[in-house]
């Protein structure tokens, strides 16, 4: 009851108009309350078909064989990891945002954190496409299980990197999964109670585990939440380090290098933040939650955008430098004539990353700008192109001329099926996506309850009325504040 | 199987909810539970509920993980097949670390979204008997278990004493059962709190 709940009146409000408690409940359910929008339905099909296809081209590499890619024995991992570590890298928002932000107490969180998590799940599942159908012969998958086999018993070797990305994903995976569900049970029992209708008071019933929102239960539900943080904060930092494992600790120049871990991580955040922009920019339009994604939101990851895509910056140019610092004739071959050269058969890729990554972000430091959707819209976009290339730049400028020239390979492109799947994660994504945004809550309802009264429009007016009047604080809090 | 009486208050704001929970106890009731749309910062403190340990067993469930993960792979590397990696050591500490680290919070996730959803009764096709619909939208819901020591007079008359905006009494199964919300609740009459009582 002692704590106050005040927050400084130049934060702006993280919920805009006049709301009440019943308000925002009404506002974020009804686009699962109505019928689906034109809109939605013409997204939903262009996912579908993207989906089908990614299917087909599945389909067809599952049967004829890795060849039906360009991969080559030179560029083994091409288009394919390429794309693994791009959705991974998106993939880490989610977590950052629920987890992180939750521990640093940020109360814009509870806007965003839904959507992010979900995407970060979709992003997830995506990336997991990758590494296994990359395997070739698919069915022999659970091969990376440690199980007793008739081979020996022969193990898994626990020691290789590719084997701990096994691990990482998974639990990753794991993990966002229970912690984003368990947010959803309050609001899944919130539509529940809602319901009007036979089928969905049945659906939402079940989904809801028979919530019902004792004070007990939300003690051990804020317990959980902030143990399962305390857990994912850490597990969040270890997945796209393991990933960048999978290339520091080889010894192809370009990859072995001991900066690569925060580098990925930094990276993955960036892209990560970037997506959720192009998404939530987007939802917010359509489901008409402007008030409850504000400004004030889009401004805040703008800022995390432009400091995580200045930490890439830096890497980039220590790579650079140690390049030129070690005097290693392999990875000064691999940096400054296979990358940074402009006209090397790659240099375009190299350039693309670092104007997309390093110096177009740049132009957040300017409020103006950060508050303005078209171009936060355009640059999420292109920061995710960026992030595309700087995986690509990794993998295939560092492996397209290995040690022994003879086996060097002079050009990669894709091959339509290597394109086809990924646009089929694509179409993935977006099913996921627009099915989620249709059924889900896509905002944390009970979350965003619990900074009404802090951060709501109405109480935060009302707040600066009375820091003017000189009213003592603890007036206020004693009027405002349920604590 | 376990119906009881029970008096509910129902409050539009959160503000009064402190003080009337203290004065409900205070004059001896037995408060059976508080229901709200967002998780009410000290209301467990109020309601004298004692802390949870969740957090514990999630710690207990982690080590479990270690264990677990450290000790199999060891066993594997040094003695159920010893493989000659390059020379290297048979128990390389540092490469086991990733998938111990891994295996620790996934067991410890795992362990405790079991235990959260044990500890409070919650599954799929698990009901329970709602107080009021708009409990888990915009209504605190304040709910008397009416004793041999509490009639539902003094109950009523206390809750709306203590400015709660509507107050009725149910007879309801206190426990969780299993059923879908599309279905109509069962109705007790006074009857069956006589028989249930037996």
């Amino acid at each position: 009851m002692s704590v106050i709940k005040y927050e400084s009146a130049v934060r702006g409000p993280l919920i805009d108009g006049t709301k009440d408690y019943h308000q925002i409940t009404e506002d974020i359910l009804k686009p699962i309350e109505t019928t689906p929008s034109k809109l939605w339905k013409i997204g939903f099909t262009i996912a579908v078909l993207l989906l089908i296809f990614g299917v087909y081209s599945v389909y067809r590499e599952v049967t004829y064989g890795i060849g039906e890619w360009n991969i080559n024995k030179t560029i083994g991992w091409g288009w394919d990891i390429t794309n693994f570590v791009w959705w991974v890298g998106i993939g880490h928002a989610g977590t950052l945002i629920s987890a992180i932000l939750l521990l640093f107490r940020q109360g814009w969180r509870t806007g965003v954190n839904r959507a992010a998590e979900a995407m970060t799940i979709f992003a997830v599942i995506c990336a997991g496409q990758f590494p296994i159908f990359h395997m070739g012969r698919v069915w022999m998958a659970f091969f990376v299980m440690p199980y007793p086999n008739t081979r020996g018993p022969l193990w898994v070797n626990f020691t290789s990197p590719l084997l701990w990305d096994v691990f990482a994903i998974s639990t990753y995976f794991t993990v966002s999964l229970l912690f984003w569900y368990s947010g959803l049970l309050p609001d899944f029992a919130t539509i529940r109670d809602r319901a009007k209708i036979k089928w969905r008071k049945r659906f939402y019933g079940v989904a809801a585990f028979g919530w019902t929102g004792s004070t007990k239960h939300w003690q051990r539900f804020e317990s959980l939440s902030l143990v399962l943080a305390g857990l994912s904060t850490p597990l969040v930092l270890s997945v796209h380090t393991i990933v960048s494992f999978d290339f520091a600790t080889s010894v192809i120049p370009g990859w072995h290098t001991t900066i690569f871990p925060p580098y990925f991580v930094a990276g993955a955040v960036f892209s990560g933040f970037a997506m959720v922009q192009s998404l939530m920019i987007i939802t917010r339009k359509v489901l008409n939650l402007q008030e409850y994604i504000t400004m004030e939101h889009i401004e805040v990851m703008n800022k995390v955008i432009v400091l995580t895509g200045s930490i890439v910056g830096i890497a980039y140019i220590t790579e650079l430098f140690m390049a030129w610092y070690s005097q290693n004739p392999y990875e000064g071959y691999a940096f400054y004539y296979s990358r940074a050269n402009l006209f090397s058969p790659y240099g375009w890729s190299y350039w693309g990353m670092m104007a997309c990554n390093v110096i177009s972000p740049q132009i957040f430091w300017f409020r103006k700008l950060r508050r303005n959707l078209t171009v936060t819209f355009f640059m999420s976009v292109l920061i995710n192109v960026g992030m595309w290339f700087e995986r690509f730049v990794i993998i295939v400028t560092s492996l397209y001329r290995d040690y022994l020239p003879s086996s060097w390979s002079y050009y990669y492109s894709p091959s339509t099926w290597e394109i086809g799947f990924y646009l089929g994660t694509f179409g993935l994504f977006f099913t996921c996506f627009f099915l989620f945004a249709k059924w889900f809550p896509v905002i944390a309802i009970a979350e965003v309850k619990s900074i009404l009264k802090k951060s709501g429009n109405k109480y935060k007016n009302e707040e600066l009325r009375h820091e003017l009047e000189n009213d003592s604080i603890e007036e206020f809090t004693k009027k405002f504040s349920h604590h | 199987m376990s119906i009881k009486k029970f008096v509910v208050g129902l409050y539009d704001d959160e503000a009064p909810l402190f003080d009337a929970v203290k004065q409900i106890r205070k004059e001896g009731f037995k408060i059976h539970d508080v229901y709200t749309p967002y998780p009410v910062h000290g209301m467990d403190k109020a309601l004298g509920l004692r802390e949870t340990s969740l957090h514990t067993a999630g710690f207990i469930y982690g080590m479990t993980g270690t264990t677990i993960a450290l000790s199999f792979m060891s066993w594997v590397f040094t003695t159920n097949w010893p493989l000659n990696i390059g020379g290297k050591p048979h128990f390389p500490l540092p490469s086991l670390i990733p998938i111990t680290f891994e295996f620790t919070v996934m067991c410890a996730a795992v362990g405790m979204v079991l235990t959260f959803c044990y500890l409070c009764k919650f599954a799929p096709f698990v009901r329970k008997h709602h107080f009021h619909e708009r409990a888990t939208d915009d209504k605190f819901v304040v709910v008397i278990e009416c004793t041999s020591d509490s009639t539902e007079a003094d109950a009523t008359a206390t809750l709306a004493k203590l400015g709660a905006a509507e107050i009725n009494t149910q007879i309801a199964e206190s426990e969780w059962w299993f059923g879908t919300y599309d279905k109509e609740e069962k109705k007790y009459t006074e009857q069956d709190l006589v028989k249930a009582a037996h």
